[in-house]
């Protein structure tokens, strides 16, 4: 059996299997309840922590290809941010990342904190290549690497970076990662080197095995996967909207756990009867011979 | 006398990163290092860019198969270098409405932007949903528990799998408080934390280990393979 299914009908029970509960989600704009993790809930009481006008850097490393599992991230930590009036620097490491940074400015602080300024409330420094040089440098010496924000002005003129000189000086860094550069360098030339600075990280599954390698210690929270950013987004939404209805740009996370859940239990299936398969022949096998 | 002087510049600029934590006045000396090694970084685009150049000409010229990728991978590059550089559709800049060019190459509405919005964006996300489906056939087709070592992994992965949704809410969320530590979410939890970490650890020390012995014979110049050639 194992050699002979063909494998359009593992790819149609998995297209299945992931579009059935986004039609149910769809439909019925339910999600499953979300319980944090402890590097969740640590993200979340880090940034609860800080008092308000706290400058914040956060790093887009990421591109297309993982947005579907870092943008959520990016778009509920954003609108934490936001909500406890803290004052996000982004910057990107990854040459796609200021365009992702562009969208979470564009859907969360124009779309529901219009109030707030570019250059005084946040400000986008956009993309600096060089990878883990970048945050060498930016250890000593933050404008030498970002002189300018991405309309072009000064950073000198930019109220929200007085008395920025050096990493160390921000409160609290975040890195949404997708892989290199991104959480493990950020642990390794940022917060290594800066004992008194926080830093928190939103990675991809992928990436989450060996990031967790840095958690608690030189990373105070992680948020790991889809699963993570479900329940980073749960903490959030319950902070901030209470008993209210939560728009769906801040359910997008826990709108993608059905999906993956029937995705996970497709694969288990599938593992199962191949290998009930397996034995069965092995068996058929020993007793011929 | 060329790579005497390449390798004079990796000991220098390897010693200058070595010191630079223990003595103040060289930290000003590594940045400096660290702003080489941008710009070389940034040359390496051009650089890479000029490499997809050659080997995809070559490749089309020597019509061999899969030319017609070469074919699609040239003008995909030469469309999106044209309209980034020559900033092809870009709304002028608020600030200078009459100047021409005065916006950013990837503003809304620019030709670039919307390369990125409606090609590259579903292109990438699309090979990264596309390996559900490889993952899904492969689970099928090699996953077997065939030793001691394999059941453990495969016991592993069920308890990941499951712990991570709402099915080990589901399936062990009944067990009392005293038994919480076997839901299948906190076992999640626990492997990742205890087996996975005790795993990564020792590998990433290995490779620090690795990394410091390797940059030791690079200083001395030992190592001499990144000058190429049998140097």
């Amino acid at each position: 059996m194992s050699g002979t299914l063909d494998r359009r009908w593992i790819y149609l029970g998995m297209m299945l299997a992931v579009a059935l509960p986004i039609l149910w989600n769809g439909v019925t704009g339910k999600t499953f309840p979300e319980s944090p993790t402890p590097p969740s809930q640590a993200c979340f009481d880090a940034i609860e922590a800080l008092p308000e006008g706290s400058r914040v850097l956060m790093s887009f490393d990421y591109d297309p290809a993982s947005e579907g599992e870092l943008s959520p991230m990016a778009t509920s930590l954003m609108r934490h941010l936001m909500h406890k009036r803290l004052k996000p620097v982004v910057i990107a490491l990854w040459p796609l990342g200021p365009t992702k940074a562009e969208e979470t400015i564009a859907n969360v602080i124009k779309g529901d904190f219009p109030d707030r300024v570019s250059g005084k409330d946040f400000v986008n420094l956009g993309f600096q290549t060089g990878g883990e040089g970048v945050l060498k440098v930016i250890g000593t010496d933050f404008r030498k690497q970002f002189p300018l924000d991405r309309s072009g002005t000064p950073v000198d003129r930019l109220p929200i970076m007085e008395g920025i000189t050096k990493v160390g000086d921000f409160p609290l860094v975040i890195t949404i990662s997708a892989g290199y550069p991104g959480g493990k360098e950020w642990v390794q030339y940022v917060s290594s080197a800066n004992p008194g600075l926080v830093l928190l990280a939103g990675v991809t599954g992928v990436q989450a095995s060996q990031i967790y390698s840095y958690y608690p210690g030189q990373l105070r929270g992680m948020l790991a996967a889809i699963k993570g950013a479900a329940e980073y987004e749960a903490l959030v939404s319950a902070a901030i909207d209470g008993d209210r209805v939560t728009p769906p740009l801040y359910t997008e996370a826990r709108r993608r756990m059905a999906p993956q859940l029937f995705g996970h239990l497709l694969l288990i299936a599938l593992i199962i009867i191949g290998n009930a398969v397996y034995f069965s022949q092995r068996g058929r096998k020993a007793v011929a011979q | 006398m060329s790579r005497s002087i390449a390798l004079l510049i990796c000991l220098l600029g390897g010693l200058t990163m070595l010191v630079s934590p223990f003595l103040p006045m060289a930290t000003e000396w590594s940045n400096e290092v660290t702003d080489w090694f941008n710009i070389l970084a940034a040359m390496a685009f051009v650089l890479g860019g000029g490499s997809l150049l050659k080997v995809q000409l070559m490749r089309l010229s020597a019509r061999g198969p899969g030319w017609g990728y070469s074919a699609v991978t040239l003008l995909a590059f030469i469309v999106t270098l044209w309209v980034g550089l020559g900033k092809v559709g870009v709304v002028a800049d608020p600030s200078a409405p009459t100047v021409a060019w005065s916006g950013k190459p990837d503003d809304e509405g620019s030709a670039f932007w919307w390369i990125y919005l409606y090609v590259m964006t579903p292109i990438t996300s699309t090979l990264f949903a596309v390996l559900a489906f490889y993952v899904a056939s492969a689970a099928f087709r090699a996953f077997r528990a065939k030793n001691l070592e394999a059941t453990l992994l495969l016991g592993t992965a069920f308890v990941i799998l499951l712990g991570r949704t709402f099915a080990g809410v589901v399936l062990t969320g009944w067990l009392p408080d005293w038994a919480s530590g076997l839901r299948l979410e906190n076992l999640a939890v626990t492997i990742m934390d205890v087996f996975n970490t005790a795993g990564n650890r020792a590998i990433i020390i290995g490779i620090a280990l690795g990394v410091a012995a390797t940059g030791i014979r690079l200083l001395i110049g030992l190592d001499r393979s990144y000058l190429g050639g049998d140097a």
